[in-house]
C-alpha cells in the first residue's frame, strides 16, 4: 500500500450532537474526535444508532454539531449549510432527482456552481465514462436498475470534484454480487480520482476489504482507529473484538508487561505469550482474545482442553465448538480439504493449541 | 369439442359482460346525477323562453346568439354583447388572480405542513378542513364584517391614524377577490400537501449538498416534483371561482356581477331560461378549453412522478 500524504482532510475535534431536551435528550455523539488523512477510504464502522451517520451529516452540513469543531483542510465548516462546503454525498437511497435524465443528474451540481454549459457538458461526458454509464444518459433514473441508479449516484457525487466524498451505507440495497463488484469499483474510482472517501458502513466485511482505516464506533463514541489489520488482529475493546469477526474470550492473569507483550496465565494454567492492547491497566482477570483461526485442535494435549461439542461445516472451513474444561467455550476454525473429513467427532476429548502471536489482551 | 382457445373467448366474453353489469350503478348514478341535467340543459338552450320563465318547444338558436351578439330593440341589427363580454372578462380575470392568490399563500402552507412532524401535520391538516363545516354563506358574511367601512380592518386603521376616512373594499372586486381567495384556499392547500407530503425531502438535502441555494432548491426540485398537486389545486380553485355565486353577490353587493349572477338573472327576473342555458354551457366550455391548455402546457416540461 502506498503512502498516504500526511495531510488531514478532515479534523473532527471534540464534536457532541445532542437530540431532544430534557428527559429525551439523546447524545448522538459524544465528544469524538477524529483526523481522516488526504486520499484515505476512511470507514466508519459500527451497528446501527452508533452515531456513524450522524458524523457524516455533521460533516455533510445537513446537520450542526452542538458542541465541537470540524474542520476541513485547516478552516472550520461546522456551522457552514451543505451548499457552502465542497463536500459531496452518496446517499443510501441514492436520492436521484426523479423528474431529470441520468445526465441532468450528474451535471446538476456543476450547474449550480455556475460552470458553463461546454464544462458541464464535457465533465458530465467524463463522469459517465468513469462510472460505464454513456449508453444511458437520456435515461430517466426510473428506468435504471439499482446498481446503475449506484453509479449514477456516484457520478453525480464525483462530478464537482469535491474534496472529500461521504458514503452512506451505499451499497447496502445491493444484492450480494453486485455489492462485492462495487466494492471493487469503489476502491478503483477512489484510487483514480485521488479524492477522500469517507465511508459509513454497519457491515464489517466490507469495511475490512475496502478501507484504509476505520474507526469503529458504538454509543456514540470512536472506540478504535486503525487499519483493517489493527482492528482485525489487535481489537482494543470487547466491542470492537465482539463486532469485528468472530472471538474467542477468555479470562487470564497478565504477568510481565513489557514492550507492548505479556504473559497470560489462562484458567487452565497453561501461560501463553499475547499482545497487549494500548491503554491496558493491570488487574487480576484480564480478558484475552483469540481468533477462530489462530487456534488448532488436536487428540493430544494443548494450552487449553475440553470436549466437542458441536462441528459446523461452512464449506471453506470447519468450525469446531468446543465445550472447555474451565466452562468456557471455544470455536476453533480448520481449513477444509477435499480428502479427509475435519478429523474429529462430537464429544472426542481435545486440546487447543494457541500459537505465539495469536492472542491478545483488551483493555477492557 | 371447444378448444382451449373457444373456452378462453367464452370466458373473456362472461368477463366483459360481468364488467358491463357490475358497473351499472355506477353508470346509471352517472348519468342521472351528471350527464343527464347537462344534456337537458344542452336541449334548453336551443328552444324559445315561454313568457313567464320555462321554455317553448320550439327550435330557436337566439339564445346562443344572445350569448354574444346584442339585437337591437328597433332595428334587429346585431352588435357585440358587450356587458356580456365584460362580465366574461371579469369572471375570468378575477377567478385567475384568485387561484394566484391561493396558490402564492397555498404553496408555502402546505411546504409548512409537510415540513412537521408526522403528529402535527394532523392537527394542520385538521385545521385547514375547519372553515369546511361552517355554511359558506356564513364565511362570507364573515368576511364582509371584516372588511365592511365600519368593519375590523378600517376601525383599527381609523385608530391608528394609518387612515382618515374608511377604504372602500366592501362590494369591490377587490372585496369579491378576498372572500373567494379566502373560501378556496383549502382546494388549493390540500393537493399541494398531498404531493408535498409523497415528496422526498433527502431529495432536498441532495439538492443542497450539489450545491443548491434554498431558492434553487425551490425552483429546481421541490416545485417540479409538487407540480401534479398545484395543477390539480389550481384547477379545483379556479372552476368553482368562474362560477362563484354567493361571494360575489354578497361582497360584489350585485353591482358587480359574475357569470353565476348573470346566469341567475336568466332564470329569475330575466325569464330567459334558454339563454341562461347558453350562457351555462359557455362557461363550461371556456373552463373546459383553460383547462386543456393549462394541462397541456403544465405538462410541457414532462414531469412525472411517483
Amino acid at each position: 500500500m502506498p503512502d498516504k500524504p500526511d495531510r488531514n482532510a478532515i479534523e473532527v475535534v471534540n464534536v457532541s450532537k445532542i437530540f431532544g431536551s430534557g428527559e429525551g435528550r439523546v447524545a448522538a455523539l459524544d465528544a469524538v474526535s477524529v483526523s481522516i488523512r488526504e486520499n484515505e477510504f476512511f470507514t466508519l464502522l459500527g451497528p446501527s444508532g452508533c452515531g456513524k451517520t450522524t458524523l457524516l451529516r455533521l460533516i455533510a452540513g445537513f446537520d450542526f454539531p452542538t458542541a465541537g469543531e470540524i474542520l476541513l483542510y485547516g478552516q472550520d465548516i461546522a456551522l457552514l449549510p451543505p451548499f457552502k462546503r465542497p463536500v459531496n454525498t452518496v446517499f443510501q437511497s441514492y436520492a436521484l432527482f426523479p423528474h431529470m435524465t441520468v445526465a441532468d443528474n450528474i451535471g446538476f451540481g456543476l450547474e449550480m456552481l455556475g460552470k458553463p454549459k461546454t464544462q458541464i457538458k464535457a465533465r458530465v461526458a467524463e463522469m459517465l465514462k468513469l462510472v460505464k454509464m454513456e449508453a444511458l444518459a437520456g435515461r430517466r433514473t426510473s428506468q435504471i436498475s439499482g446498481g446503475q441508479q449506484q453509479r449514477v449516484a456516484l457520478a453525480r457525487a464525483l462530478a464537482p470534484q469535491p474534496k472529500v466524498l461521504l458514503l452512506d451505507e451505499p451499497l447496502s440495497a445491493l444484492d450480494y454480487k453486485l455489492r462485492k463488484e462495487m466494492q471493487i469499483e469503489l476502491k478503483r474510482l477512489q484510487h483514480e480520482t485521488g479524492i477522500t472517501f469517507i465511508f459509513v458502513t454497519h457491515d464489517q466485511e466490507e469495511a475490512l476489504t475496502m478501507s484504509d482505516r476505520i474507526a469503529v464506533m458504538s454509543s456514540g463514541k470512536i472506540l478504535q482507529v486503525g487499519s483493517p489489520w489493527d482492528i482485525y488482529d489487535k481489537p482494543a475493546e470487547r466491542f470492537v473484538a465482539d463486532f469485528i469477526g468472530e472471538t474467542n474470550f477468555l479470562t487470564a492473569a497478565i504477568s510481565e508487561m513489557a514492550n507492548g507483550k505479556a504473559r497470560a496465565t489462562l484458567k487452565s494454567g497453561a501461560t501463553i505469550e499475547a499482545t497487549v492492547a494500548q491503554g491496558f491497566q493491570p488487574k487480576p482477570n484480564a480478558t484475552v482474545v483469540v481468533r477462530p483461526e489462530h487456534a488448532k485442535l488436536t487428540k493430544g494435549k494443548g494450552e487449553l482442553s475440553g470436549t466437542v461439542d458441536n462441528i459446523v461445516y461452512f464449506g471453506t472451513d470447519t468450525h469446531i465448538h468446543v465445550h472447555l474444561d474451565s466452562g468456557e467455550l471455544f470455536t476453533v476454525r480448520q481449513q477444509n480439504t477435499r480428502s479427509a473429513g475435519c478429523g474429529f467427532e462430537k464429544a472426542d476429548k481435545v486440546g487447543i493449541l494457541i500459537g505465539s502471536d495469536a492472542a491478545q489482551v483488551l483493555k477492557d | 369439442m371447444a378448444t382451449a382457445e373457444e373456452v378462453a373467448k367464452a370466458a373473456e366474453r362472461r368477463d366483459v359482460r360481468d364488467r358491463w353489469l357490475l358497473s351499472a350503478p355506477a353508470l346509471l348514478v352517472i348519468f342521472l346525477a351528471a350527464t343527464g341535467p347537462l344534456l337537458i340543459v344542452l336541449v334548453y338552450s336551443f328552444l324559445t323562453p315561454g313568457p313567464y320563465g320555462d321554455v317553448k318547444w320550439q327550435f330557436s338558436p337566439e339564445a346562443w346568439i344572445a350569448v354574444f351578439l346584442e339585437r337591437d330593440i328597433f332595428d334587429d341589427t346585431l352588435s357585440a354583447a358587450a356587458a356580456h363580454v365584460t362580465i366574461f372578462l371579469r369572471s375570468i380575470k378575477l377567478s385567475v388572480v384568485t387561484t394566484i392568490a391561493t396558490l402564492v399563500l397555498g404553496f408555502p402552507t402546505a411546504y409548512f405542513m409537510a415540513t412537521r412532524s408526522e403528529k402535527t401535520r394532523d392537527l394542520w391538516l385538521f385545521l385547514i378542513t375547519i372553515p369546511f363545516w361552517t355554511n359558506l354563506l356564513i364565511r362570507t358574511f364573515a368576511v364582509l364584517q371584516i372588511i365592511r367601512n365600519e368593519g375590523i380592518v378600517n376601525s383599527i386603521l381609523l385608530k391608528l391614524g394609518i387612515i382618515s376616512a374608511p377604504i372602500q373594499i366592501l362590494y369591490t372586486d377587490t372585496a369579491i377577490l378576498i372572500g373567494m381567495a379566502y373560501v378556496y384556499l383549502p382546494l388549493m392547500v390540500l393537493p399541494i400537501y398531498a404531493s408535498m407530503e409523497k415528496l422526498d425531502f433527502r431529495l432536498v438535502e441532495a439538492g443542497y449538498d450539489l450545491y443548491a441555494t434554498r431558492f434553487q432548491v425551490l425552483r429546481r426540485i421541490i416545485f417540479p416534483l409538487v407540480k401534479p398537486g398545484v395543477i390539480a389545486g389550481s384547477i379545483l380553485v379556479f372552476i368553482p371561482a368562474l362560477g362563484a355565486y354567493v361571494t360575489p353577490s354578497v361582497l360584489g353587493g350585485g353591482k358587480n356581477m359574475m357569470l353565476s349572477n348573470l346566469i341567475e338573472l336568466q332564470f329569475g327576473q330575466g325569464r330567459n331560461w334558454p339563454l341562461g342555458s347558453a350562457l351555462s354551457i359557455a362557461v363550461m366550455i371556456i373552463v373546459m378549453v383553460a383547462l386543456l391548455a393549462y394541462v397541456r402546457n403544465a405538462g410541457k416540461s414532462g414531469v412525472r412522478h411517483g
